[in-house]
């Protein structure tokens, strides 16, 4: 009798014991949409997870689901995340947008960080994203600097402000070096296909260019320009180093983990409020990859003394004089762009030929 | 807008290899179906096949093992889809589905240490003066063997069930597998190696993204290319020379859209994005109009005491 009495007690306090650390650890959700091991833009937001795993061991728990479909999916996974439980949910993609704030709107105890959109329509809801172009800049300066064809490929993703931003900054120091220089845009419709990703390289260098960039997550763009031999592509959202002297000369690296630990804490401490972040290189959260010795030295001081003036704030990757697409005059001589444009960019800069897909 | 900068043999040659996945993915399924089963885990089997040709060309060195081994390993996971619905009885649509999902997790697992390795090339055959010939010569003779191969296994499979008696047999147990039986054939045994069959190229279409067309591994790198051939064999109306025609034109306008955005003609983003998928489905129902009809016993379960 005794004995049973201790089991049982002894099974009430285990009980208890395991429901009071349940409630102790804040649960922290990841929506992807790629797999984690695609080598690019996921690939960054799980090392992001992994950091935060790091920074609070026990006091968290984190969880993920990857290759969510942009759409009503990805609203029934982030319902499904804050039924289980989370505090705090992270959705990393633009088109999670919508789904984001709808299931936010459900759940107003839970807290949502939409990555690269713009839309914050409850108090719990926050944005966050990156100043890609800024890392954009330095890839235009050395891309049209190594350019023997002049023709620069550019395979985009979907045409959203964020991927016009960094086509018009990379063109824009492209042509500062090489007035000759000519971008050649493939939309691909798609954030990661290989395949795809591969075939718009193939089909761009068959068409002359030299230089790949890419907007998509996938790292088979770097395998076409390797087969190809004699283009130069970039690392985008990881450093792609495996591709490193050559073809991949330099990259943009996304650096989440900061963040991600920060936004944590925030909620761990009840200090978490909505908010909008877009930090560039100078807060670290875009990174530049180390430029390979492929690149001229000379070349590599401007990039890197362009880094540092983007860090520090004294230039501004869109500084005018610039003009939009149709001639007509956007920025004056010395005016820099306002974020309020720039989140909302949907025009091209004078000299990039083609449509933007409305 | 500048269409010289088209090279149009280069465009055919790249739409043949473009297409190959498919074509071989499609062949094996069609196979499948014709014999009365319908197997939805396409997708998965090419993930499986794409790692198991990645891993072993690597490991050994020799794309031709890696494509051994992806035919192997697509035939392997269509093994339990067999024993799930030729044994077990389950439901093949489920079964299909799930084995999508178990394909694309377990190679995501497999290929883990594989990420960022270049595997060993396949060369193209050596046709000698042939392939000097102008025009012809880049894009018939300019090719790897897996191309050559798919476009084989496609004569092959229409020989085979038109003029032979395995694939009268095989028509047979698709058409009405309670017939077929009572004839005395072993319904369930056919149709297990026609499901083998149709994991193998499977694989194999798998391992020709991951070793020939990207070339290197990524997790999902497949990105629906099963669920394509899976409907290109219903718009074929399970025909193997319009699954060829349906392959070719859906690679053919996937490149050519790209090279046409490339070369900045004036046509919206949005329907050139779009025109594979649709001149594919026009073209297709359009021949299509001959009442062609699937198999009768396509997707139905079969025990030997109903």
């Amino acid at each position: 009798m005794k004995l049973t009495t201790l089991f049982a007690s002894a099974a009430v306090a285990l009980g208890l014991a395991t429901t009071a650390m349940a409630e102790d650890k804040t649960k922290v959700g990841f929506v992807f949409v790629g797999p984690i091991g695609d080598g690019g833009w996921t690939y960054e937001h799980n090392k992001g997870r992994e950091a935060v795993e790091a920074e609070f061991g026990d006091k968290v728990e984190t969880v993920y689901v990857e290759n969510v479909a942009e759409g009503p999916d990805a609203e029934r996974v982030m319902t499904q995340m804050a039924l289980d439980g989370a505090d705090l949910i992270f959705t990393t993609s633009f088109g999670y947008m919508d789904a984001t704030n709808n299931v936010a709107a459900k759940f107003p105890k839970v807290k949502f960080e939409h990555a690269t959109g713009y839309k914050r329509l409850h108090p719990n809801v926050s944005t966050y994203s990156a100043r890609f172009y800024e890392g954009r800049a330095i890839q235009g300066h050395i891309a049209g600097n190594m350019t023997k064809s002049n023709i620069i490929g550019y395979i985009a993703s979907f045409p959203i402000p964020e991927v016009i931003r960094g086509i018009n900054s990379a063109y824009i120091h492209a042509a500062k070096v090489n007035p000759d220089v000519e971008f050649k845009i493939i939309w691909v419709y798609t954030w990661f296909d290989p395949a795809k990703e591969a075939d718009a390289a193939k089909a761009l260098i068959e068409q002359g260019a030299d230089v790949v960039l890419q907007h998509t997550d996938s790292t088979a763009p770097q395998a076409a320009a390797q087969e190809a031999g004699n283009v130069v592509t970039f690392g985008q959202a990881s450093d792609m180093g495996q591709y490193a002297p050559f073809p991949r000369v330099s990259s943009i690296i996304d650096d989440w983990a900061p963040y991600y630990i920060a936004r944590t804490r925030a909620v761990m401490d009840g200090t978490w409020e909505s908010m909008d972040t877009w930090d560039g290189i100078g807060p670290g959260m875009v990174g530049i990859g180390e430029i390979s010795d492929a690149v001229p030295a000379e070349v590599k001081e401007e990039a890197l003394a362009m880094k540092a003036a983007l860090a520090d704030g004294s230039y501004h990757a869109f500084t005018g004089p610039l003009n939009k697409q149709d001639g007509s005059a956007w920025l004056a001589e010395g005016e820099t762009a306002d974020d309020g444009t720039l989140a909302g960019m949907n025009f091209y800069v004078e000299g990039i030929t083609g449509e933007i897909p409305q | 807008m500048d269409l010289s900068a088209i090279n149009p043999i280069l465009l055919v040659a790249a739409l043949m290899s473009a297409a190959t996945p498919i074509l071989l993915a499609a062949t094996g399924e069609l196979v499948v179906e014709r014999a009365g089963v319908l197997n939805l885990g396409v997708e998965g089997m090419m993930i499986i096949g794409a790692i198991c040709g990645f891993a072993i060309a690597v490991e050994t060195n020799s794309p031709v093992f890696g494509f051994l081994a992806a035919a192997a390993g697509g035939a392997l996971l269509s093994l339990l889809f067999a024993f799930l619905t030729q044994i077990t009885l389950a439901n093949q649509v489920a079964s299909g589905l799930a084995l999508t999902l178990f394909g694309l997790g377990l190679s995501a697992l497999l290929g883990q240490s594989y990420v960022g390795i270049k595997p060993p090339r396949m060369g193209d055959i050596n046709f000698g003066p042939l392939a000097d010939i102008p025009v012809v010569g880049p894009i018939l003779f300019s090719h790897d063997p897996v191309l050559y191969l798919g476009i084989a296994l496609v004569a092959l499979v229409w020989g085979i069930l038109k003029f032979s008696r395995i694939g009268l047999v095989l028509r047979a147990v698709g058409e009405n597998h309670d017939a077929a039986h009572a004839l005395g054939y072993k319904v369930v045994r056919i149709r297990t190696m026609a499901i083998m069959f149709g994991g193998a190229l499977a694989g194999l279409g798998g391992a020709y993204i991951s070793l020939i067309r990207v070339p290197q591994w990524t997790e999902g790198m497949t990105a629906g290319v099963g669920w394509i051939a899976l409907a290109l064999v219903v718009f074929a109306s399970w025909k193997p020379w319009r699954v060829l025609l349906g392959a070719y034109l859906f690679g053919g306008i996937t490149q050519l859209q790209l090279n046409l955005q490339g070369a900045g003609v004036a046509i919206p983003v949005e329907y050139l994005a779009m025109s594979p998928y649709v001149i594919t489905i026009i073209v297709l129902v359009i021949l299509s109009a001959d009442k062609s009809a699937a198999p009768g016993s396509l997707g139905r379960t079969f025990h030997a005491s109903h």
